[in-house]
């Protein structure tokens, strides 16, 4: 289904976009198994209509959107981001959303508020991996509420001028496109901004290799393996063309360095 | 049967490469074809160590004729993963190559076991089993402890994302498969099967 978007040109991309079906078959959405290919094949269960998002936590106006009122909050736009996942391969990808920070702005954030809690739906009838307990479901992210509010965060509905595809994360998702991918968290159903830092599922499930940060940085390592390069899906210089150099924040540095100035990267990872 | 065997044995590098042909091999060809060789090197590993287990029950010695060419398809399949590794994962890049070595437990074991099969393989001829006498013996049994280093290979690689069943399944069924060769379960297997 057609999703209609206004390309933002500074975020468009001098590389060319990973192949649609790439993008499409080859998911970790562990919620349909834990197969890249599971997600393409299971995800057809999973009920994106009726849909909510509940905001609540340390807000002035706590509330419960439907999905047809989040998808007319603000003007959709195409963004293409580059997308890194931990696990060492990237892709270049057209998203279509908006800022997280106009959804954010509308429960009026209070004070208190220090982080952004994301949390995704959990239903075993609908998904079938959410019966393994590989992790502890539901799915949990978090973001500090700065990060969540720069402008790069967008809350997400549609890829490639359609509506986001069920494996991709329908029907809302986030997408940070500085952090390791599992970072942006798919199929939402409740946001909370809190004063603590939020229990983060990979973080819960080994915090020695999956910081809460989870910033792209090519010189922190996951303990498992390098992270100095990435494998680009797609790579139009063909199947066997070299892995290329993971940049720092991803490449989005000049937006986001900022936000951890005087933070030890090494140590906050 | 011999030649049914060898076919049989070359039908996963086969479909490798009729996928390859095919546009097959899905999003992350180089994951596909690293994951695909070294599942087969397992596979044809424990499928050589049926031999000796096969002949306790059938009391044949045609199983064990046939162990040969089968350790080798699991050298064939190894040393593909491991080249994969070394030229299209680490482009050749020799220092790299030795970092990963050193710092990760689970590259440090793949790699011990590939070097330690080397030497098995380079011994596997009549000419070596003759020349080395009971040392070649000896020198075989090296397969019980790469097994042990094949599964750590394996098991801290998927337990990153905390994906171990399929590992446990393969680890069992190794770990029967050495318990066969422990004297006073192999005379109750044999006496069983008479």
């Amino acid at each position: 289904e057609k999703l209609a978007a206004t390309a933002n040109p500074l975020y468009s991309s001098k590389v060319d976009v990973t192949p649609y079906k790439s993008a499409t078959t080859y998911n970790n959405f562990y919620e349909f198994g834990t197969d890249k290919t599971d997600p393409a094949a299971y995800a057809s269960s999973l009920q994106t209509r009726p849909w909510t998002i509940t905001i609540d936590g340390l807000v002035k106006k706590p509330q419960t959107l439907d999905i047809d009122a989040l998808l007319k909050l603000a003007p959709m736009e195409e963004r293409i981001y580059r997308m890194r996942c931990v696990e060492g391969w990237s892709m270049v990808i057209p998203w279509d959303g908006y800022s997280l920070s106009k959804l954010l702005s509308k429960v009026e954030p209070l004070g208190s508020a220090k982080y952004v809690e994301f949390i995704s739906l959990a239903d075993s009838k609908q998904m079938p991996g959410v019966k393994s307990s590989i992790i502890e479901w539901p799915y949990r992210e978090g973001l500090r509420l700065d990060e969540a509010m720069n402008p790069l965060t967008l809350l997400t509905f549609g890829m490639y001028g359609e509506l986001l595809p069920k494996q991709n994360g329908a029907p809302v998702r986030i997408v940070v496109p500085w952090k390791y991918g599992f970072k942006s968290a798919k199929s939402i159903i409740k946001i909370r901004l809190t004063e603590e830092m939020p229990k983060t599922s990979w973080n819960m499930f080994d915090a020695h290799e999956y910081g809460f940060y989870s910033n792209v940085n090519p010189t922190v390592d996951h303990p498992r393996w390098s992270q100095a390069t990435e494998r680009r899906i797609g790579d139009s210089k063909g199947v066997f063309a070299p892995k290329i150099k993971t940049e720092m924040f991803n490449g989005y540095g000049d937006q986001v360095a900022s936000m951890y100035s005087g933070m030890d990267l090494k140590k906050y990872y | 049967m011999k030649m049914l065997l060898f076919l049989f044995a070359l039908l996963p590098l086969g479909r490798l490469v009729w996928l390859g042909m095919s546009d097959g091999l899905g999003a992350n060809p180089i994951e596909f074809i690293t994951r695909s060789t070294g599942t087969w090197a397992l596979v044809l590993l424990c499928i050589t160590l049926t031999m000796t287990p096969l002949r306790l029950i059938t009391g044949s010695t045609f199983w064990i004729k046939q162990r040969r060419m089968l350790g080798l398809f699991c050298f064939l399949y190894a040393s593909l993963h491991f080249l994969i590794w070394l030229a299209l994962d680490q482009g050749f890049d020799l220092d790299a190559m030795l970092h990963d070595v050193v710092k990760r437990p689970f590259i440090t074991m793949g790699f011990l076991s590939y070097l330690l099969l080397v030497p098995l393989a380079l011994t596997s001829s009549h000419w070596a089993q003759k020349k080395l006498g009971r040392r070649w013996a000896l020198l075989h049994r090296l397969i019980y402890f790469i097994v042990g280093t094949v599964i750590l290979h394996y098991w801290w690689h998927k337990a990153g994302k905390n994906d171990v069943n399929i590992v446990e399944i393969y680890a069992t069924i190794l770990a029967l498969l050495l318990l066969c060769r422990i004297p006073s379960i192999k005379t109750k297997v044999q006496s069983l099967f008479r």
